[in-house]
């Protein structure tokens, strides 16, 4: 790229008057000054963080990622950043990086009391697959003589949305289809899990059905627990834009507090928590009662249903509120009628919803009447304040019904878009199966011809996939505590400061003699404090990957710079410990005599090595189109390109013509690292905006007026009723406030990364409480005083915030969870959604006073 | 250009300051020559140094302050410093740097409460009634939210939320479909405590406190903006128009004052329900 002269003499103006005043600019600008940008090499990728999936462009020189920008051809972002994203470069240059793999010793041996002390990744992977074949060699004598579909595993993988797909993909393979083991699930589970179950329920297929460009053109948008203008930064400034912009366009913004989002709300709505329940049933009414349905849509394209209800919270089985349960975890939909269901929702008045929600009824009317215009075209949006709900399921069931009555959905502007948290929580977490319960592409472990199509096109002896859902990431915690899980790796995420109850679920159970925890990460978390071995990760460009965001694009990147010291990627990791195993240790002997050829091999060998995964040479170096090389570590290290053959091998999963599910398909790996992303299904090369409808979607045969839900067999959607059941906990005399927790715009969930940016730290140190004026008074606290926050299950302080971005109501107190040195969900009871097994880190209860 | 950050600062305790200081103080006070040239060089001090909430104007605080260094112990956050011999702060007397500490805007005051001669002013009780200096957002070029990233570092810290930065919505003509969001300074509420330049993420902050004088323009003493004199009388200085009559096709109204033209609340097409209303329609469509 060529500088201009007049930016040349700008650049070096800015050099000089920085030298005179002694400030050091980054590198980024001396390079350019210095010489033009010659010798910086110029590579896309998409952002590290959140599921909006910006574009960025990475400056890469001498190794080292030395400038980066907004990409002005991504149509996402067009050349925006939110201030994580700005900082992207610096994420990877903390100064403590880890570097080599740290095991907790004691007189040259593993000691779980031991220090953590340097080890070759050869001790590492001795130490720790020595602890995960002792545990599988019980489960070989626990599982004898049983069936496929009831088989425990003590060893357990917990991923994240945050790995890219391949490195997904891989956890997958080596978890079902090496270890059968099935428990592998993500850190998405705290994140979107409730919104892909009820998609599930309703579509009988995962993820939205719109995309982005429902932003420009709905007429209204309505926002139901998303605070967008902190957590999708530059979606919302798109939804800020089109607001600004388009004559008669409303957003209507419902939270438990004020928020930022709030600035901008037409129709400003704080509920009492847990009363979305209420609301959504109300605007359903309201639509019946005035008969504003689309008669025409429900006839051809709905099914009425309902679901059981008194089904619990997802704590353990011996809780009084499970015991209590009647149908604790049951979701099986029974068929209804219209009237039926006109009549489940006929209690759910105005007069009801404003009682128990609190919010004015010319709010709520104002929403039911926008959703009851057949003209208004409407975009919803959800995020945590949805899914992190103990009936998360049913709430984003009861939006979909709101949509469906009014056959308000699949087309440019009519969308109920489920916004997912992280980067890749739609295209590893949730599209190559890294859940308990699922295989890549929407297959599930439970169906045998799902298991057996796996088998197949992963070469592997019939019946070896377990049929039995494994532990979800709360259950994991469970069992480490309890000693029936014994083998824990937990990579790329933070899971000892972002799960739930850490003190009395979570802890215990990896500081347990009998378990032995395994760590990947960049940098010494809080997770990797409580391991026993901590495995030092490349990060982001340091590997080549792929996200997938919320509106189904897969975006590519290769490879910038390597990554320090022996840190080595997720992907290398999970390979190189697959040669650890071999076939007959890990499987009876009925299942290897299926397959003789296998004796004697690893599981690499079975899994990778396979003819498909090896089947892509690597020449040493990837080219790209203007002739710039990469450098590509696990290929060069595996001898193949690793990332296209995994990625080829799983497209057998969702583009192959024999699949057991379509819809997902996707184009060869080659095409994406030409293109910004391109949303699946992808056929004959074009994507897909718009899904279930005609015109719009390959797979509906007929015109935009057709519409096919075809991921039921029937090829409609379901309404499923629902009624309001109160949360687990709410506050009583001695915990007299709701305890709520979420994020900030500047740090990036438990702020590992986002912290060691010292610009970031400095505009946001430490988590606050933000509090009501009046509770605040109450307590004698006044701005920026120490309060200690209680709950049944712990403590902690923080420093008083009454006049920050959030505004909660009297009654509520709000604190992030980004603060290290504040473990907020120490505080947070492990109460989960009975069907997504999401926890509701939303509605707990608390008592705040003076320290 | 003067950088506080050139301010050599580092490596020297509070405490230690606060001592050198005190001895400076009793020296000058033997030399006052000495003191009253330091005074007169500084009447207006450098523009990165911030006096402490409640400060009176700077030549009456000159004198006023005795250089107890009363106010620098009784700051919970130790923000302030004590000028030096050899700066150009008045030697002894308090002052901030916004980029290294800003003020915290204690509700209690303690500095000025400290302050045993109202250098800093006790009719300060209300910390969000202090003008300390005044943010300005003082380079867009280099300020990325004027380039629509989503940044509001500067917003977001501002503990007059909402009053003293505000954020301008703005369509971003370059992308077409983005929206910029803008802080806007309002003198009015801005105590020129600090934060924001404090927080900028910027290598050098765009947003900068400025005293008063440098930071505020003035509008032309003949000139009211019509709409705010409005707004203050609660109704238009001169009589409102009688109502405005149009020609119009039916199922259209038009609003003088507000939308302009407007299709008929209700009318679900532009059209009238008699098909008279057009076929007799006087001139061509």
């Amino acid at each position: 790229m060529k500088i201009t002269r007049r930016e040349f003499i700008k650049s070096q103006a800015a050099v000089v008057a920085a030298a005179t005043a002694g400030v050091t600019l980054p590198v980024s600008i001396t390079a350019v000054a210095a010489e033009g940008d010659e010798g910086v090499r110029w590579d896309k990728a998409p952002c590290r963080f959140c599921g909006t999936g910006c574009s960025v462009l990475v400056g890469v020189k001498d190794d080292k990622v030395v400038a980066s920008q907004g990409d002005p051809d991504a149509p996402v972002n067009r050349g925006l950043n939110c201030i994580k994203g700005y900082f992207l470069p610096k994420i990877m240059y903390g100064k403590d990086r880890l570097i080599q793999p740290l095991l907790r010793k004691k007189n040259g041996r593993f000691a779980k009391d031991g220090d953590f002390e340097p080890v070759s990744w050869d001790e590492a992977f001795d130490v720790m697959a020595a602890k995960w074949k002792e545990a599988i060699a019980k489960d070989l004598k626990d599982n004898a003589g049983k069936p496929v579909d009831q088989l425990t595993s003590r060893v357990a993988m917990f991923g994240s949305g945050q790995w890219a797909v391949w490195e997904g993909y891989a956890a997958s393979k080596l978890m079902k289809g090496g270890l059968r083991s099935n428990n592998l699930d993500p850190n998405a589970r705290h994140c979107m899990a409730s919104a892909v179950v009820a998609f599930i329920r309703a579509f009988g297929i995962d993820e939205p059905m719109g995309c982005y460009d429902d932003l420009e053109h709905a007429d209204a948008f309505v926002l139901w627990g998303a605070n967008m203008a902190e957590m999708h930064p530059i979606l919302w400034s798109r939804l800020t834009d089109t607001r600004l912009t388009k004559p008669g366009c409303e957003v209507h913004v419902l939270s438990t507090f004020e928020n930022r989002c709030f600035e901008l709300a037409d129709n400003p709505i704080v509920f009492t928590p847990h009363t979305d329940l209420v609301i959504l049933n109300y605007i359903a009414n309201h639509i019946i009662r005035n008969k504003a349905y689309n008669q025409a849509f429900i006839d051809r394209h709905v099914n009425f249903t309902k679901t059981p209800t008194d089904i619990g919270y997802g704590l353990r089985p011996e809780h009084p509120l499970e015991r209590k349960a009647a149908n604790a975890g049951k979701g099986k939909l029974t068929k209804i009628g219209f009237e039926e269901y006109a009549e489940s929702v006929a209690p759910y008045t105005l007069d009801k919803a404003h009682e128990m929600s609190g919010v004015p009824k010319e709010r709520l009317e104002r929403l039911a009447k926008l959703y009851a215009d057949p003209n208004k075209k409407i975009a919803s949006y959800w995020t945590m304040g949805f899914n992190q709900h103990t009936r998360g399921v049913w709430v984003n069931g009861l939006l979909y019904n709101v949509h469906l009555l009014m056959g308000k959905l699949s087309e440019p502007g009519n969308s109920p878009f489920s916004l997912t948290g992280q980067p890749s929580a739609c295209g590893t977490a949730r599209e190559v199966g890294t859940f308990v319960h699922r295989l890549p592409a929407d297959l599930v472990v439970k169906k045998p011809e799902h298991r057996a199509f796996s088998e197949r096109v992963w070469q592997l002896p019939a019946g070896t996939i377990n049929g039995k859902v494994g532990y979800h990431a709360v259950l994991m915690q469970r069992m480490l505590k309890d000693g029936k899980l014994n083998c824990y790796w937990q990579l790329c995420n933070n899971n000892m400061q972002a799960g739930p109850n850490i003190n009395e679920e979570m802890y215990p159970g990896w500081r347990n003699p009998d378990n032995f925890i395994t760590v990947s990460d960049p940098y010494p978390t809080v997770s990797a404090q409580a391991a026993d071995l901590v495995l030092p990760t490349a990060m982001w460009v340091e590997k080549e990957g792929a996200y997938g965001n919320a509106e189904r694009r897969t975006q590519f990147w290769r490879e910038q710079v390597a990554a320090p010291g022996e840190a080595k990627s997720d992907l290398w990791q999970i390979m190189e410990f697959a040669k650890r195993f071999k076939a007959e240790e890990v499987w009876p002997q009925e299942l290897v005599d299926k397959k003789p050829e296998y004796r004697g091999k690893t599981l690499y060998d079975i899994l990778f090595a396979n003819g498909t995964v090896d089947k892509f040479p690597y020449a040493g170096k990837i080219l790209d189109d203007r002739g710039n090389a990469y450098q590509n570590h696990e290929s060069a290290h595996f001898g193949y390109y690793v990332q296209k053959g995994l990625f080829e091998e799983y497209r057998r999963f969702n583009s192959a013509p024999d699949i057991p599910k379509k819809g997902h398909e996707m184009a060869p790996f080659d095409t994406y690292h030409k293109v910004r992303g391109q949303r699946w299904p992808v056929i004959d090369g074009k994507e897909t905006l718009w899904r279930f409808r005609g015109g719009y979607d390959p797979h509906v045969a007929g015109d935009q007026t057709t519409v096919d839900f075809y991921g039921n067999p029937d090829g409609r959607a379901n309404i499923i009723f629902a009624p309001y059941e109160p949360p687990a906990e709410s506050p009583d005399q001695e915990y007299d406030l709701w305890l709520c927790t979420g994020r900030v715009l500047e740090h990036w969930h438990s702020g590992s990364m986002t912290r060691r940016v010292p610009e970031l730290y400095r505009a946001v140190p430490d988590a606050v409480l933000f509090m009501h004026k009046k509770d605040a008074r109450k307590r004698k606290l006044r701005d920026g005083q120490l309060a200690k926050i209680t709950t049944p299950r712990g403590e902690l302080t923080a420093r008083v915030e009454t006049r920050g971005r959030n505004r909660p109501p009297e009654g509520l107190v709000f604190i992030p969870w980004f603060d290290a040195s504040r473990l907020v969900n120490k505080l947070i009871l492990d109460a989960t959604d009975p069907l997504s097994k999401q926890t509701d880190y939303k509605k707990n209860i608390c008592k705040v006073v003076k320290v | 250009m003067a950088d506080p950050t050139a301010i050599k600062m580092q490596g020297i305790t509070r405490r230690r300051v606060l001592g050198d200081v005190l001895k400076t103080a009793c020296g000058v006070g033997l030399f006052g020559l000495g003191l009253g040239l330091y005074s007169s060089r500084a009447s207006s001090l450098p523009a990165y140094a911030i006096r402490p909430p409640g400060a009176i104007p700077e030549d009456a605080f000159n004198g006023a302050c005795i250089r107890c260094g009363l106010c620098v112990r009784d700051c919970p956050y130790d923000i302030l410093y004590l000028g030096r011999v050899g700066e150009d702060i008045p030697t002894g007397t308090p002052y901030f740097i916004a980029r290294q500490g800003a003020c915290e805007m204690c509700e209690d005051i303690p500095c000025v409460v400290a302050c045993p001669t109202n250098a800093l002013d006790h009719v300060l009780t209300d910390i969000n009634a202090a003008r300390m200096g005044l943010a300005v957002l003082v380079d867009q070029e280099s300020c990325i939210a004027f380039q629509g990233l989503r940044c509001e570092v500067c917003y977001q810290v501002c503990p007059i939320k909402d009053q003293a930065i505000t954020l301008d919505r703005q369509h971003n003509e370059r992308s077409g479909k983005h929206a910029l969001f803008i802080p806007v300074v309002h003198s009015e509420h801005c105590t020129g405590c600090g934060k924001c330049e404090q927080a900028c993420i910027l290598e050098e902050a765009a947003i900068k406190i400025l005293p008063h004088h440098l930071a505020k323009g003035e509008l032309g003493r003949h000139y009211r903006l019509g709409w705010e004199q409005q707004a203050q009388s609660g109704g238009p200085l001169v009589s409102p128009d009688p109502e405005h009559q149009y020609h119009l096709p039916p199922g259209m109204e038009y609003d003088h004052a507000g939308e302009g033209l407007i299709r008929e609340s209700g009318a679900a097409t532009p059209f009238s329900d008699n098909p008279l209303d057009v076929l007799n329609q006087q001139g061509p469509p």
